[in-house]
Order: C-alpha cells, then sequence, then structure tokens
C-alpha cells in the first residue's frame, strides 16, 4: 500500500503551438486535501484532464493508489477510484435527483434496464455519505447551485472514489455554501478520501488545504505544506510579480451623483436609502440573495422598482428600459462575464462599442465609422488591452483582458456612474490588480463607483464605505478605514449566526 | 492554455474563412457559367435566357434575404413563403376588387401597398411570437407558415386567383431601358440597402450582437424585443415584394406556389456562410450564392431529361454537400493547425 | 395528487380533448358514437406512429422533418420492386423491406447530425428534398392502385368492427392499430424501463453531461434517426395498405401537424422534457379536430388554417407558461436561497 493515492511525474503535453505542460509533478497523499494553484493558462486544467483520461499524456508516468497508469481513459481513471466534479458540476437539469446520482454507477456496472428503486436506493446510500438532506424525487434544475454541487459530489462518492478532483469549486457559491461545503469536505477527508481542489481564490484555498502545489506557466513553482506559504510569497509564486495594493485615497468631491430614497421592489429588497458622490467608490457587501443583485439591476433599468425614488445629480429619473439608464449615465459591469458582459465571437472592437452603439450612430441610424475607430483605439490604449487586431474576436483574449474589454464598453458610454458586480471573479491576480488600480484612477477622474463583491479585501482596499446587505435592506453602513478583513468577514457571518 | 489552442484554431480558421469563402463562391459561380456556356453556348448565354433567368431570381433572392436576417439574429424563418403568398393572394384581391369601380392604375397601387402591408404584418406577428413570447423562431414560423398558408387556402377557396388587370403583368414584367427587368432593379436596390443596413447602421451592429448572444445584448442596453420584431418584420416586407413579383410573374396567385423556396432560401444562405447559430454572415456571400442557385437552375432547364422533380433532389444533394464540407473544412483546419503547432513545440525543445 | 396532475400539461391537453369531444357532440351529435370514436383511431394509427419516433427526436434536443418523405420512398420502392416480381408473399417481408430502406434513409440522416454534428433541421430539409427528388424525379414516382395481395389483406383484417344501429355503416378498427400499439409499448420500453432511453432524456438535458456520465451518445442517436426511419418505413405500409394505393406526394406536409402535436403535448423543443404520453395526446388532439371538421361541415381547405392556428395557439400558450414559470422558478430559487441564508 502506497502512501500516495495519486503520483503524477514529469507529465509533458504539447498543443497546438504550446507547451502547456513541461514535466509538472504532483503527489496527493491519502486522505488530505491537496490544493493545485496557478493563474489562469497555468496548466491546472491540462493536468486534470489528463489524470481524468480526457487527454492524453506525451510524456510522464501517473500512479493511481500505487499502481502505474500507462493508457489511461476516462472509465479506466473512475475505476481506479478518480473521480472530477467540473465547474458546471455536469448535472441533467431535466431529471430527478437519484437519476442523476445513479447514472454514472449504473453505467459502470453495464446495466441495461432502468429500475426507479435500485436507483433511489444507490442515491439514497450517497447523499446518506455525507449527510446531504435533498428530496431525490426534486427535479435537480430546480435546486440551488449549492444543492447541484451536492448531487455532483454524492455522485462522485458512489463509484467507490478515492481522489476527488473539484474545479474551482467555490466559484457560483455564497460564502455560507463554501462554509458547508468545506465541512462537507472535512469530513471526507476523515473518511480517508483525497480532495484536490483547484483554485486561484487565495483565502479559500489556505483555510482548506493541507498542502499545495502552485504551477506557473506549465512547470511546478512550489510544493510543500499550506504552513510554508502566506498572501506574499502565494501572489508570487503565481505570478512572478511582487503587488503592493494600496487602499483608494482620493477625496469624494462635494458633487452629488446619485441618491436612492426608499427604494423597494416586492420580494427583492425594502426602503434603499443611500447616496453617492462624485469621485466615491461605495462597496455593497452581502451574501448571494440578500438583494443585491437586484438592487443593481434594479438601478441599472433592467427590472422596474417598486416604489422609491432614484435621483441622478439631483434630478428625478426613471428608468424605462436599460437603454434608458444609459442614457441618464449608468453603467453596469455584470456578474457573469461570458454570458452577460461579452459577445465572444464577435471582434474585440464590436464588443467595446457595444452599449454605446446610440451614441455613436447619427441621422437614419448612420454609424460613424471613424468615431467608432477612434473610440475603440481610446479604450483600448486607456486600459492597455493587449491586442494584436481589434478585429479578432473578444475570445482569442485572456481573462483579465477580456475583463479590461467589458470595462471598456462601458467607460465608452461615458457613465458618471458605474456599477461592478464582482469585478474581478475569475480574474487572476496580476489582471486583479490591473483592473484594481484602473478602478482607483477612475475615481479620482471623478467618476461615482458601485462595488458589489465577495472579495472581502477587495471592498475594503477599493471603497470607503461599505454598504451591508441582509434579507433586502441595508443593515449597516460601515467605514472602511475603521474595519477589517477579519472584522467584516465576521460581520457577515455574524449576520448568519444571528439569524440562527 | 486549453483555451489559448482554441483560440490559435479559431483565429485561423477565421482569417481561412474571411479571404477563402467569398472567393470560393465566386470560383463556384465562374466555374458554373463556363461549364454551361461550353455545353450550350447558344442557349444559355443568350439575352433571353438571362432575361428568364433574371425575372425569377428576385422571387426566392428576396425571400432568402428574410431568412438571412433571422438567421444572423440567431433565429430562421420558414414562413417566407407563406407570407409572400398571403401577401400575392390578398393583394390580387383587393386589385380585382378595386378594378370595378376605380381606375387600373389606382387599383394597382393601392393593391401592391396593401400587399406590402400584409406581408410586413405577417412578419411582425412572427416577430412577437419569437421576441415577446420567447417561442424559438424555428417553432413560430414553421406553425405560422401553416397558418398563412391556411388563411390562404381559406380565402381562395382551395384554389387560385386569376384574372388580373393587364396592367398588372405588363408593369411587374417591365423591362428597363429594354434589357433589364423591374423586378431585378427593385432586387438590386433591396440588395444595396441591406448591405448599408448590416455594415453601417446601428440596427445592423445590433442584429450581429443579439444573434451572438441574447443576454449580453440586453445588458448592453440593446432592445432585444425591437431587433427580434424588426428582422422578422422585415423578412414579411421582403417576402411580400417577392410575392408581388411572383404574382406579376405568373399572373396568378395560389397558396402553393414556390413550395420549393422554402428549401432553397436556407441553401442559400447556408452556402453563403451565414452561421446556422446565429451572429455571422455578410450579404455579399449572398448574393453569391443566390446567383450560384439561378444560374444552375437555368442550366439545369438545358438538360431535357431532367424533370423538375430532379431539381430538389440536386438542390437537397448541394446542402448536405455544403454543410459536410463546411465540417470538413474546419476538422482539416484544425489538424493543420494542431500540426503546425506540434512542430513549433518541438522546436522549442531542442 | 390532484395538485401534481393540474401542473402538468398532459392534464390539459387531456381536458382540451374532452371539452372539444363535447363541443363537437352537442353540434353534431355524433362524435360520442363508437363509429366515430373508431373512424377517429383509424385516423389516429398513421400520425400515432410518426408521432413516436419523432417526440424520442424532439425529446433528445433533435429533429427530424424528413420522415414523411422516408415513408413515401420507402413504399413506393417496395411496392414497385415486389409488384415487378408478383409478388404475392406474406406481409413481414414487405415490413422488413420497407424497415431497411427507411433505416438506410435514417442513417443517412444519422450520420449527418449525430458523426458531423449538424443542425438537425438543417440536415433533414436537406435529406427530405433529396428523398423527394429521388421519389418524384429519379423514379418518376405515380401513384400505384395495384398493391401485392398481403397488403390488401391486412387491410381488411380488423381487430373490431361497429356498425352504426341506424345507417347500417361499419367501422373498422385495423390491424395497423396493432401495430401502433405496438410501437408504441416498445418506444415506452425504451425510454422508461432502459439506461438506453433514460440516455435519450440525459442527452436532451444536457449532451456534454451525458457523455461524462458514461452514456454512448453517438450511439443513442444514431438509434434515434435510425428508428425515425425504420417507423416511417412501417408507416408508409401501413398507410398505403390503409389507402389501397402507393401515393407519392399526399404524405407531404404531415410532419407540421406531428410536430405540433409533440409540442401541444408538452415537449421542450431544446429537448430534455415532455412524455410519450403527452406527445400522443397531442397528436390525438390535432387527428380529432381535422376528422371532426368533416363531421361539422366545414370544407375540407379549412383544415391547414386550423390546423396553423391551434399550432400557434398551443406554442404560444406553452411559451407564455414557460415565461411565467420561469418567472417563478427565479423567485423561489431566490426565495430558497435566502432560507438557505437563514438557516
Amino acid at each position: 500500500m502506497s502512501e500516495y493515492i495519486l503520483r503524477v511525474k514529469d507529465i509533458v503535453k504539447s498543443f497546438v503551438g504550446v507547451k502547456a505542460l513541461q514535466g509538472v509533478s504532483l503527489d496527493i497523499k491519502k486522505g488530505e486535501v491537496h490544493c493545485l494553484a496557478g493563474e489562469n493558462g497555468s496548466g491546472k486544467s491540462t493536468l486534470i484532464k489528463i489524470v481524468s483520461g480526457v487527454y492524453e499524456k506525451d510524456s510522464g508516468t501517473i500512479e493511481i493508489d500505487g499502481e502505474i497508469q500507462s493508457n489511461l481513459t476516462p472509465i479506466k481513471a473512475i475505476r481506479s477510484g478518480v473521480q472530477v466534479i467540473y465547474q458546471d458540476f455536469s448535472v441533467f437539469p431535466n431529471l430527478t435527483v437519484y437519476e442523476n446520482i445513479a447514472f454514472n454507477s449504473e453505467l459502470m456496472d453495464n446495466r441495461i434496464l432502468a429500475n426507479k428503486n435500485r436507483f433511489r436506493q444507490i442515491a439514497q446510500e450517497a447523499v446518506e455519505k455525507i449527510n446531504f438532506n435533498v428530496d431525490l424525487d426534486a427535479i435537480v434544475g430546480d435546486l440551488s447551485v449549492a444543492d447541484k454541487q451536492l448531487v455532483a459530489i454524492s455522485r462522485a462518492l458512489i463509484n467507490n472514489a478515492k481522489l476527488i478532483i473539484m474545479d474551482e469549486p467555490t466559484t457560483a457559491l455564497t460564502q455560507n455554501e463554501v462554509k458547508a461545503l468545506f465541512k462537507r469536505i472535512n469530513d471526507l477527508k476523515d473518511q480517508g478520501i483525497s480532495i484536490l481542489f483547484v483554485s486561484h481564490k487565495l483565502d479559500e484555498v489556505f483555510e482548506i488545504s493541507d498542502r499545495f502545489t502552485i504551477f506557473r506557466n506549465g512547470q511546478n513553482v512550489f510544493t510543500g505544506p499550506t504552513s510554508e506559504l502566506d498572501n506574499e510569497s502565494f501572489s508570487y509564486f503565481m505570478t512572478n510579480r511582487k503587488f503592493q495594493e494600496t487602499p483608494y485615497e482620493g477625496k469624494p468631491q462635494d458633487e452629488e451623483m446619485l441618491r436612492v430614497e426608499n427604494l423597494t421592489s416586492e420580494g427583492e429588497f425594502y426602503n434603499i436609502n443611500f447616496s453617492l458622490n462624485k469621485g466615491e467608490i461605495l462597496g455593497i457587501a452581502g451574501l448571494l440573495g440578500s438583494g443585491r443583485t437586484e438592487l443593481a439591476l434594479s438601478l441599472f433599468g433592467m427590472n422596474e422598482p417598486d416604489k422609491g425614488k432614484i435621483y441622478i445629480k439631483n434630478n428625478e429619473v426613471e428608468f424605462k428600459d436599460v437603454a434608458d439608464s444609459i442614457e441618464h449615465g449608468l453603467g453596469y459591469v455584470p456578474e457573469d462575464r461570458l454570458t452577460e458582459g461579452l459577445f465572444l465571437e464577435q471582434s474585440i472592437g464590436l464588443n467595446i462599442v457595444a452599449a454605446n452603439l446610440p451614441n455613436l450612430s447619427g441621422t437614419m441610424d448612420t454609424i460613424d465609422g471613424e468615431a467608432t475607430e477612434n473610440e475603440i483605439t481610446t479604450w483600448i490604449d486607456n486600459l492597455s488591452i493587449k491586442v494584436a487586431d481589434p478585429k479578432l474576436p473578444v475570445q482569442t483574449l485572456s481573462g483579465g483582458n477580456q475583463q479590461r474589454v467589458v470595462l471598456g464598453k462601458w467607460l465608452a458610454t461615458k457613465p458618471d456612474v458605474l456599477i461592478l458586480n464582482g469585478p474581478t471573479v475569475g480574474v487572476d491576480i496580476g489582471s486583479k490588480h490591473d483592473i484594481h488600480t484602473i478602478l482607483k484612477e477612475l475615481a479620482e477622474e471623478g467618476l461615482a463607483i458601485i462595488i458589489i463583491s465577495d472579495d472581502i479585501p477587495e471592498l475594503i482596499t477599493l471603497s470607503s464605505r461599505i454598504l451591508l446587505m441582509r434579507d433586502g435592506q441595508i443593515n449597516e453602513e460601515i467605514n472602511s478605514a475603521e474595519t477589517s478583513v477579519a472584522e467584516l468577514t465576521e460581520k457577515i457571518s455574524l449576520d448568519i449566526d444571528q439569524v440562527v | 492554455m486549453s483555451n489559448k489552442d482554441t483560440n490559435i484554431v479559431q483565429e485561423e480558421s477565421r482569417k481561412f474563412f474571411k479571404d477563402a469563402s467569398f472567393w470560393r463562391l465566386a470560383i463556384i459561380l465562374v466555374a458554373l457559367i463556363i461549364i454551361f456556356t461550353v455545353y450550350n453556348p447558344e442557349g444559355f448565354m443568350s439575352i433571353a435566357n438571362f432575361q428568364s433567368m433574371s425575372y425569377q431570381l428576385p422571387e426566392f433572392g428576396l425571400m432568402a434575404y428574410g431568412v438571412m436576417l433571422t438567421m444572423i439574429a440567431g433565429g430562421i424563418d420558414l414562413a417566407v413563403v407563406g407570407m409572400a403568398n398571403l401577401s400575392a393572394i390578398i393583394s390580387a384581391i383587393v386589385m380585382l376588387r378595386l378594378a370595378e369601380s376605380v381606375s387600373e392604375p389606382v387599383a394597382i397601387i393601392v393593391a401592391v401597398l396593401v400587399g406590402l402591408l400584409v406581408g410586413t404584418l405577417c412578419g411582425a406577428f412572427n416577430g412577437l411570437l419569437v421576441s415577446r413570447l420567447n417561442v424559438p423562431a424555428m417553432l413560430a414560423t414553421l406553425g405560422s407558415h401553416q397558418l398563412f398558408t391556411g388563411i390562404g387556402l381559406v380565402i381562395t377557396q382551395g384554389s387560385g386567383i386569376s384574372r388580373l388587370p393587364a396592367g398588372y403583368s405588363t408593369t411587374g414584367r417591365m423591362l428597363i431601358l429594354d434589357l433589364i427587368p423591374i423586378s431585378v432593379i427593385i432586387f438590386i436596390i433591396i440588395t444595396a440597402a441591406l448591405a448599408f443596413q448590416l455594415n453601417k447602421t446601428k440596427f445592423g451592429q445590433e442584429l450581429y450582437l443579439v444573434g451572438s448572444n441574447y443576454e449580453a445584448a440586453k445588458f448592453s442596453g440593446i432592445n432585444n424585443y425591437n431587433v427580434l420584431t424588426r428582422a422578422h418584420t422585415m423578412s414579411g416586407l421582403l417576402s411580400a415584394v417577392a410575392g408581388l413579383i411572383m404574382l406579376a410573374n405568373y399572373n396568378s396567385a395560389k397558396p402553393d406556389y414556390g413550395t420549393a423556396y422554402t428549401m432553397q432560401t436556407i441553401l442559400i444562405v447556408v452556402l453563403g456562410g451565414v452561421s446556422p447559430a446565429g451572429g455571422f454572415g455578410k450579404i455579399g456571400g449572398i448574393v453569391l450564392s443566390i446567383l450560384i442557385l439561378q444560374v444552375s437552375s437555368s442550366g439545369l432547364n438545358m438538360f431535357s431529361s431532367i424533370s423538375n422533380f430532379y431539381r430538389q433532389l440536386i438542390w437537397g444533394l448541394v446542402l448536405l454537400l455544403v454543410l459536410g464540407f463546411n465540417f470538413l473544412r474546419n476538422y482539416m483546419n484544425e489538424k493543420r493547425i494542431a500540426k503546425a503547432g506540434k512542430t513549433a513545440a518541438e522546436t522549442e525543445t531542442e | 395528487m390532484l395538485k401534481n396532475l393540474v401542473k402538468k400539461t398532459e392534464f390539459y391537453v387531456a381536458l382540451v380533448i374532452l371539452v372539444i369531444a363535447l363541443l363537437i357532440h352537442v353540434r353534431s351529435g355524433a362524435f360520442f358514437q363508437t363509429n366515430n370514436i373508431l373512424d377517429i383511431l383509424n385516423a389516429s394509427v398513421v400520425p400515432g406512429l410518426f408521432t413516436v419516433s419523432t417526440f424520442m427526436i424532439i425529446l433528445s434536443g433533435g429533429m427530424d422533418i424528413s420522415f414523411p418523405a422516408i415513408a413515401a420512398l420507402t413504399s413506393y420502392v417496395t411496392v414497385d420492386v415486389l409488384n415487378s416480381i408478383n409478388y404475392e408473399g406474406s406481409m413481414v417481408l414487405i415490413f422488413v423491406m420497407a424497415a431497411v430502406l427507411g433505416a438506410l434513409c435514417g442513417l443517412v440522416n444519422a450520420f449527418f447530425i449525430a458523426s458531423l454534428n449538424l443542425p438537425p433541421l438543417i440536415v433533414t430539409l436537406g435529406t427530405q428534398s433529396v428523398y423527394r427528388g429521388l421519389l418524384q424525379g429519379a423514379l418518376n414516382a405515380q401513384q400505384i392502385n395495384m398493391l401485392p395481395p398481403a397488403m390488401g389483406k391486412f387491410a381488411r383484417a380488423s381487430v373490431y368492427t361497429a356498425e352504426d344501429p341506424v345507417t347500417g355503416a361499419t367501422s373498422h378498427l385495423p390491424a395497423g392499430f396493432i401495430i401502433f400499439v405496438a410501437v408504441v409499448i416498445l418506444a415506452y420500453f425504451i425510454l422508461y424501463r432502459t439506461m438506453f432511453g433514460r440516455g435519450v432524456y440525459a442527452i436532451g438535458g444536457d449532451l456534454v453531461s451525458a457523455e461524462r456520465a458514461g452514456f454512448n451518445v453517438l450511439a443513442i442517436r444514431y438509434f434515434l434517426y435510425i428508428f425515425s426511419g425504420i417507423v416511417a418505413g412501417i408507416t408508409g405500409i401501413v398507410r398505403s395498405s390503409m389507402n389501397q394505393m402507393v401515393h407519392p406526394t399526399n404524405l407531404f406536409g404531415i410532419e407540421m401537424t406531428i410536430i405540433a402535436g409533440v409540442i401541444l403535448g408538452g415537449a421542450s423543443l431544446v429537448g430534455g422534457k415532455g412524455s410519450l404520453l403527452g406527445a400522443l395526446l397531442g397528436m390525438f388532439l390535432l387527428t380529432m379536430v381535422q376528422n371532426s371538421m368533416l363531421l361539422l361541415g366545414i370544407p375540407g381547405y379549412w383544415q391547414t388554417f386550423f390546423v396553423g392556428l391551434v399550432i400557434i395557439l398551443g406554442i404560444s400558450i406553452t411559451s407564455y407558461r414557460n415565461l411565467v414559470a420561469a418567472d417563478k422558478a427565479k423567485t423561489l430559487r431566490d426565495k430558497s436561497k435566502e432560507e438557505l441564508v437563514n438557516e
């Protein structure tokens, strides 16, 4: 019996012009939570796909539970105890919980007939393993994101998983759900199951993992116990750069840009009051479902509020639709860049001007070609987006550069107030730092900014005041200078405990 | 990283596509013309043949533009033929009724306007189904085609309408400068207008954006409802024009005229490079594709042994071939780039 | 229990069927007579068979509009070939031959759709054109009135006969109905009792997930289109027998009605949702309306209009309900999230 569940040595894998992995190694002990970290493009996903049999390696060895695996296929990987939980969970939204859980193992057993009772039995056992309380007859599409993930975890467990690989498992979860997940991960660990946790979210990674492996550009740069790492060295290993995050120090100007009075949308948020001055960055913290996104959408003209008033530069406004709110000087960088923010197959240029077409078109709807070109070059330069040719599709850019394009799209409309929902989700550390710098510069130039974020350090460094939302109401206004990451995190979680 | 690979592939195939697809269509067109000319120089290269081609081309060409607009927006329009026929039928009835009481030119002008209005309304109806009620475009237009054809059948009691005022057909088939049919002039004007609209106007850009990501378009302040409704409404209007041209060409209207055109219009837009998934497509490709279809159709006429029914066999085969070819091209492209990539990676290690 | 029932599309379709039946009965007084019911069941055999295979394809997120062309082509070729050798044997060979030809046509669809991953609607639009072209162009098909004797016998074979007490007219439940029932049972068994059938639902839900879970997605998709071809082949023969002739074009256009019925019965066009029962009820509703038009003395040329109207109304109502449901689900999800937070 080997001490290790997985030993990967000197794996090389090349793709199309790129050497994705240049001889990486990874050892995972039995019953440990191991974290694989690295920026986008560092080779994490490629290694996962090799270990789970999706890709074939060029060279190197893979040893699962003491056995050398030469021709790994997905089925072989599952049979030897390796299970991957993908970022999208790979569930069937149209089917019941029990079918979602039972399918894999039934197919693995080459069953021909479908038997509901057996499905249910298998599923029951699986959910019990992680104390997951769920209606087995529920349709998975109706479940919350966290429950979908638990369905995926339960499914992984029935196949006698010895190693569960979780690819960015917390991206779509609220802080509270992350906590619940970590508790379950620790339970699994106690049962002797190893977890490979793939992430680039700093704080989480430290909390959960025993040991660390960090990749950069397809090479190992660090392997060792979590205790040997701290924030600074972690960032350095990830990016090979040193960052100094400085708080935003610009003073808000006296001119009021946005004021909200008693804004209410039944079932979403109630009696929201706040104001925002020129050059100010306001943070909004709160759990998912606290009404923060709904508030932003109402401010942006997506959903009409039931009651209350919105003032822009002291003029009362009512938004008919999004175009109307854009015209009034609002911009909104949405939560989900890929589905809500970008036109992936369209050109970088068209993406930048997408929200600004009304301003670029004159009589008869005709678009001013020259002005459009200028607009595009301006924002590519201003935001230093690394672009070979603005005519290329935006999907050819890296995550950080894509986020800049989204930012550019909104800045091009010359907004007075910019609302950003999770501005750096899924963006690597380097780009995150750059985006923060850009936001601080914009505020200094007079833009009024609202940042909604789960990332507490981000909120504290950037904003001067933070509104804490709970159950659709503003619970507290916090002065960033007088709080700390620990205190604010606690306040948010205290929030929950109090309710319990 | 895996991201990066696909990027290179897409980038490469894009470049390839951009340069090659237009020229490939142009070469096919020229090749067809040469083949038919060599086979039957007097028959194919005659003014009569060109005129007969130009009478027919606008009929399905305009409908193809309708399909193109809706497909760029991420949908499809399977009702173009239904809308064209219904417009023609109602227009014909109005023309016949009015001709009893007012002068012929007035009757014709009013009837044409009514026909255009009918097509526009039909298209708007589709647009509402697709945008407001969120019915998949394919299903909405499949159903409304049936409905429009049904209305036509009920109005005509299952037969056709003929014996139109003589002036309509004469005007509709008039030759400008004794050479070019008026319908071709209309087709050219509409083509220019559409090219302008797609490339140079806000609506055109919004059409591409909505077709490529509906949600992101909503978040960019684009009124998706309006864009989709407008695309379908324009498709209805274009179909109505096509219907009125058919009315002039056949001097009659019938609910089941041009049933083969549905298939042809889709063949044209797919061949012309519109992505069935939405977001892409240029009018240049569509124009070439329309010409290719018309030339082959007329060319086939010269082979007396080939019955009309053969044509659907041929169009079907061509559509499948085009689809297969597009697949193969993408596949080969990926292969080619992968190979180049591997060599590059190897050199890098050395 | 009742609450669950009320949520289902099947329930509403059944309700609509009942209401329309009552209306027709009140107007004509003839709907609930055994003869009329038998006539409607009789008329349901052909669309019913098509509905089964079309439903399965739509369930997987696919589409097939080529089946009427396949039915016409295969029945024509089968009868023509067998006539040329003066075939006097049993029905079995006739069915097998049509089914094999149908399977080949389905295989072509499957190749383009499943192997090359091309859009099903556009592919089958293309193959439909090819099959029609083969039939009318290459084979120059005309109506055939002389059928192999077995087909005549098959058409006259009756499962159940009813005689109208007043007029003395008789109505039969034809042997074709048995084939329809058999295909329904087979499809039901595959869909609900085998892993293969669950795979159809899984593919309709999420194709990539189905692949990762270990379903043989390629095999399932091939099966669906080939099955559709086989069903089309058999249906072509059943129909030709019932009509006592082979007609090259009179099936064309039925695809609209079939797809409409499937959607009316609650299936989602993007796949994954719907039930076989719902699809059959939807088909039955449309068949009933079409059939009853004669009973109500409405001229035949109204038929297309009515089918179109029912399709538009049906999909509009379904889509509207989906919109409302999506809104509701969103609020519910947000609520449950809050609850989760509050726990």
